[in-house]
């Protein structure tokens, strides 16, 4: 474990018992992600892709192995608020506008109200979203609520952005359009991001680290580095190493589902 | 407007066939009496008299209308307005029970929800009380209540208040517990990734979610609430209240005083219940969830 490992995770187990008797969300995952780095994880559904992100969130528990989170437990870390978390759906509140959804883990977590506004400022503008702190929810598009809800989690500075599907609801345009938002606002903050998806563009498109995942039980089964520069504009997407790191991870995707399919 | 004509017809109907009952209903003492006195009616005659008897089986509508005009409006023009003889004094001492025991039955079914929801023992034992207490007649247990409280030297509008709420609190629970549990997985566990407190998870979070659920609650529970206020007039010797109307009216036959009182009480529960609706209307469009 070098120095700037900020998730680690070492031979990680999740199972939990049904009628059919027990299920292997996650077997044996080990997985390390440095300080800046974009990792996304993709596989079909039922590979455990989302159940690792919880359980870097220490909203699951996992059975077997370990895992730390700025070198502490999951929960530690949770608890010491070092990680935002996107969903899938935006999860805005409707009767908070824009500005209070944003404010409303900086409350929670008591910031000063002096403090909060300063902040809200900054994500808001981060997103793009200066000029709709006073609307509601209800009067954004779809894409412009995920992007507020990513405000929300970035407004606390955390190091660390947990990302579920983030744009899985979104249309194939907004999605582009996310997509390069998000790679801009990772290069100018920083940040470690773990993005769970299932396409295969998206992944390769913003990554740094890609890893595979296949299921029956939950495992790796290919972790890629990426050789694509930081700096991404959307028609590298046309480049040939760009598709050829979209063939490794079909690939590795087939490989995972053996004779499933 | 466009809802005034279906209204109307609606309205026009039940006349309608409120005069058609009265008449049938009426007609057997108004030949009775012509035979006793010897004498025959024509058709006309007969309805004539069905529509205007001192203790008719059925008022007819104009003539509970008149009772309630002479007993409201009119009592109004005389500077009377508020005499014990009047309608609006024995609305006023019902809606003051009502009022009382609403918000005593709303506070209590609140606090009995979020025990519910975030105890487990209330959770698993609660409900089962709740709703055996609604399964026991409220004419049953409310002189029994009224007794009781005169006893320890509690009598008047809290005894009245209590039966009132013994009826409002039961939507509410069962609304404010479903409204609570309404925020989804995805919403609990945002509030886990900010290690959010149990009482910061309740104001931010579960107590707004549920206010719609509380609202549709409050609408039963303050009809409910109008029930239980004359409901516990009954027993209390009928000294004032729309109650006390309805059952001096059974005393002495006075039907016309029954119904005058009925429509009475139906038209406070009315506006009772608009008022709730007005209030959800206003609080769920500011909160952007209506």
């Amino acid at each position: 474990m070098n120095t700037d490992t900020v998730i680690s995770a070492r031979n990680l187990s999740l199972s939990f018992q049904t009628n059919d008797g027990p299920v292997h969300a996650l077997k044996d995952v080990t997985l390390e992600v440095c300080k800046g780095d974009f990792v996304s994880f993709i596989g079909p559904s039922g590979c455990g892709k989302t159940t690792f992100l919880r359980c870097m969130a220490d909203l699951e528990h996992p059975t077997g192995g370990t895992i730390t989170v700025n070198g502490m437990s999951a929960e530690a870390a949770r608890k010491s608020r070092a990680y935002g978390y996107v969903f899938q759906a935006a999860g805005l509140y409707p009767w908070r506008t824009i500005a209070g959804n944003i404010r409303l883990p900086l409350e929670i977590m008591g910031y000063p109200r002096a403090d909060q506004d300063t902040r809200i400022k900054r994500v808001v503008d981060l997103v793009d979203l200066t000029g709709f702190e006073n609307r509601f929810p209800w009067q954004l598009s779809g894409g412009m609520q995920q992007r507020a809800s990513i405000a929300r989690a970035l407004a606390f500075d955390a190091d660390i952005l947990l990302m579920d599907e983030p744009f899985g609801a979104l249309d194939e345009i907004v999605r582009d359009h996310l997509n390069e938002q998000l790679l801009d606002l990772w290069r100018r903050t920083d940040k470690t991001i773990c993005f769970v998806t299932h396409s295969i563009p998206e992944a390769v498109y913003l990554s740094t680290r890609i890893v595979v995942m296949s299921p029956r039980p939950g495992r790796i089964t290919d972790v890629i580095d990426s050789p694509l520069p930081r700096e991404r504009p959307l028609d590298i997407r046309e480049t040939s190493a760009f598709l050829k790191i979209a063939h490794r991870v079909r690939e590795g995707l087939r490989a995972g589902h053996g004779d499933d399919l | 407007m466009r809802n005034l004509l279906p209204i109307l017809t609606i309205v026009a109907a039940i006349l309608v066939m409120w005069y058609v009952a009265a008449t049938a209903l009426n007609a057997p003492w108004a030949r009775d009496q012509a035979a006793r006195a010897g004498v025959t009616l024509s058709v006309r005659e007969v309805i004539a008299d069905t529509w205007a008897q001192d203790k008719p089986r059925l008022p007819a509508p104009h003539q509970v209308a008149a009772e309630i005009w002479n007993t409201t409006g009119a009592m109004v023009l005389d500077g009377r307005g508020f005499s014990k003889r009047s309608l609006f004094y024995h609305s006023w001492i019902t809606f003051s029970a009502t009022a009382l025991g609403f918000v005593l039955g709303t506070a209590l079914g609140i606090a009995l929800a979020i025990g519910i929801v975030y105890n487990r023992t209330m959770d698993m034992s609660v409900m089962p009380w709740v709703i055996a207490s609604q399964t026991i007649p409220i004419l049953a247990i409310a002189p029994m209540i009224i007794v009781v409280l005169n006893a320890v030297g509690i009598s008047g509008l809290l005894p009245k208040a209590i039966i009132s709420m013994y009826l409002s609190f039961f939507p509410v629970v069962v609304g404010m517990v479903k409204g609570l549990r309404s925020p989804g997985v995805m919403q609990l566990d945002q509030m886990r990734t900010w290690h959010a407190s149990g009482r910061q998870t309740f104001w931010h979070l579960r107590l707004p979610s549920s206010l719609p659920y509380l609202f549709t609650s409050l609408k039963v529970a303050m009809a409910a609430s109008l029930v239980g206020a004359i409901v516990g007039e009954l027993p209390t010797g009928a000294v004032a209240g729309l109650g006390a109307r309805l059952l001096a009216g059974s005393y002495y036959g006075q039907t016309i005083q029954i119904w005058s009182a009925l429509i009475m009480a139906a038209t406070l529960a009315a506006l009772l219940v608009g008022l709730i609706g007005l209030l959800q209307r206003i609080t769920l469009k500011r909160m952007g969830m209506a």
